[in-house]
């Protein structure tokens, strides 16, 4: 019988194949800390495509596609399996969006998004490697210059 | 080629090459043609939350041209601005008040948050150091009519090029033009890495460059700006590339340049540029503002769409 790290559930979501140091931050973009159901959270994991993976149980809960897209940009590869009676019934991978919004903080210190109450909104211009371009100052983001709100 | 009619204009990114020789061509015409009451009865709001002395007053100018009127205010002092309200509200009340809006603000993304906010259009006169498109339109148009076409040139930018919207908003539409450019700036005030990368990406052939020395016998446009003091958080920075470029006949002359050179500068100038410049055949920079009055009218017809 396989040996699970992560302890199995019987009905939610799996979120799995997160680049272990992005795990912290797809829980919290998930908001877990608000789940009322067992959460588990596995880090370092042994992969074969990524060395080591973090991995996200949630019980009871159902990820829906649009909502597995907002941890894209964080875990390009991760896959959610959603779980009925510890089957998996339904499995998918998540999708960077056209545009993202209220995610990502404009990295130009004189962006008017810095400075006014509105959502940040920036367009994909580029998605491997991501690029993001500013919906309002038009200033281009790499990777590095990522940092989540 | 999509219409220009109730059309935001905040950024030379969202036009075309078409959309671009359009207004080009529209503007020639409201050079050679009086439409002293095609604007009749419309307003513009002229916003300006930043000083401005030749695109607030050539927005006005050309809208009472064209008949219209023209409300607003040249500082943010004077504006709910200073009692705390935010650009959103501000522009929103506005909307209520006139026909089209043009702002100038100091930060940059300005413009969109305006036209996401409103009905009416709004056209950007400058948002912080990122665009400011009816500039470029005016500095195409000084282009083309001097050198006679657009295509094919070497232009060479000179000074701030890291904060001068007007380089950026420039370099990318002569991408369009087939244009190779040389950026010739102190190494702190170089393009930002994310504009040359867009640059690169279109197949511009761009080169970086400290001084003219080498360079200035392949040029057919200087487009010179300003070391721009208002835009340095730090002084000592400011203090350390203060004056580090002076365009004047003789310095020109002693680097070597082709005989129909044209040197353009937004303007103003303060000491980047040295008046022996100002009677030669290359400068074309108070040509260039005169401009201004064209192509805003050509802008604000097209967008008001009394022409096509």
């Amino acid at each position: 019988m396989k040996h699970l790290d992560v302890a199995a559930i019987k009905d939610g979501s799996v979120i799995d194949h997160i680049g272990s140091k992005s795990t912290l931050k797809v829980a919290d973009i998930l908001n877990i800390q608000n789940e009322e159901q067992v959460v588990l959270v596995g880090m370092n994991l042994t992969s074969k495509f990524l060395k080591k993976k973090g991995i996200i149980k949630i019980e009871g809960k159902i990820i829906d596609q649009k909502e597995a897209n907002k941890i894209a940009l964080i875990a390009p590869n991760a896959t959610v399996n959603i779980i009925k009676d510890y089957e998996v019934v339904k499995k998918f991978k998540t999708v960077i969006p056209e545009t993202i919004e209220g995610m990502v903080k404009c990295f130009n210190p004189n962006c008017v998004s810095n400075h006014n109450n509105i959502k940040t909104k920036q367009h994909v211009i580029n998605k491997n490697p991501i690029r993001l371009q500013c919906h309002y100052c038009e200033r281009i983001m790499s990777a590095n210059d990522i940092v989540l709100i | 080629m999509s219409s220009f009619q109730q059309r935001d204009i905040i950024s030379i990114r969202h036009f075309d090459k078409d959309e671009i020789l359009y207004i080009l061509d529209l503007a020639k015409r409201m050079e050679q043609t009086d439409h002293t009451e095609i604007l009749k009865g419309k307003v513009l709001a002229s916003l300006f939350f930043e000083p401005s002395t030749r695109t607030r007053l050539s927005f006005e100018s050309s809208m009472k041209r064209l008949g219209g009127m023209v409300i607003g205010f040249a500082e943010s002092g004077v504006s709910s601005a200073a009692k705390g309200e935010s650009l959103s509200d501000s522009v929103k009340i506005v909307e209520g008040y006139c026909d089209i809006i043009v702002l100038r603000h100091y930060l940059e993304g300005s413009a969109q948050l305006a036209a996401d906010v409103v009905k009416v259009p709004v056209i950007n006169a400058g948002d912080g150091a990122n665009q400011h498109p009816t500039q470029t339109f005016l500095d195409l148009y000084t282009i083309q009519k001097t050198k006679g076409t657009l295509e094919g040139l070497t232009i060479g930018f000179l000074g701030d090029l890291k904060y001068g919207r007007t380089v950026h908003s420039l370099a990318y539409a002569m991408a369009h033009f087939g244009a190779e450019m040389y950026f010739i700036s102190p190494p702190s005030l170089r393009l930002p890495g994310d504009f040359m990368e867009a640059l690169k990406d279109r197949k511009v052939k761009c080169h970086e460059n400290e001084s003219l020395m080498g360079i200035s016998k392949r040029l057919d446009v200087i487009y010179c700006t300003r070391i721009q003091k208002e835009r340095f958080a730090d002084p000592i920075e400011f203090e350390k590339v203060r004056g580090i470029y002076r365009l004047s006949k003789t310095m020109l002359e002693d680097v070597g340049i082709k005989d129909n050179l044209k040197v353009l500068h937004p303007l103003p100038r303060v000491d980047e540029m040295d008046d022996s410049l100002d009677a030669t055949d290359f400068a074309v920079y108070f040509h260039q503002a005169r401009n201004g009055i064209p192509v805003r009218k050509a802008i604000l017809a097209a967008v008001l769409g009394v022409i096509t």
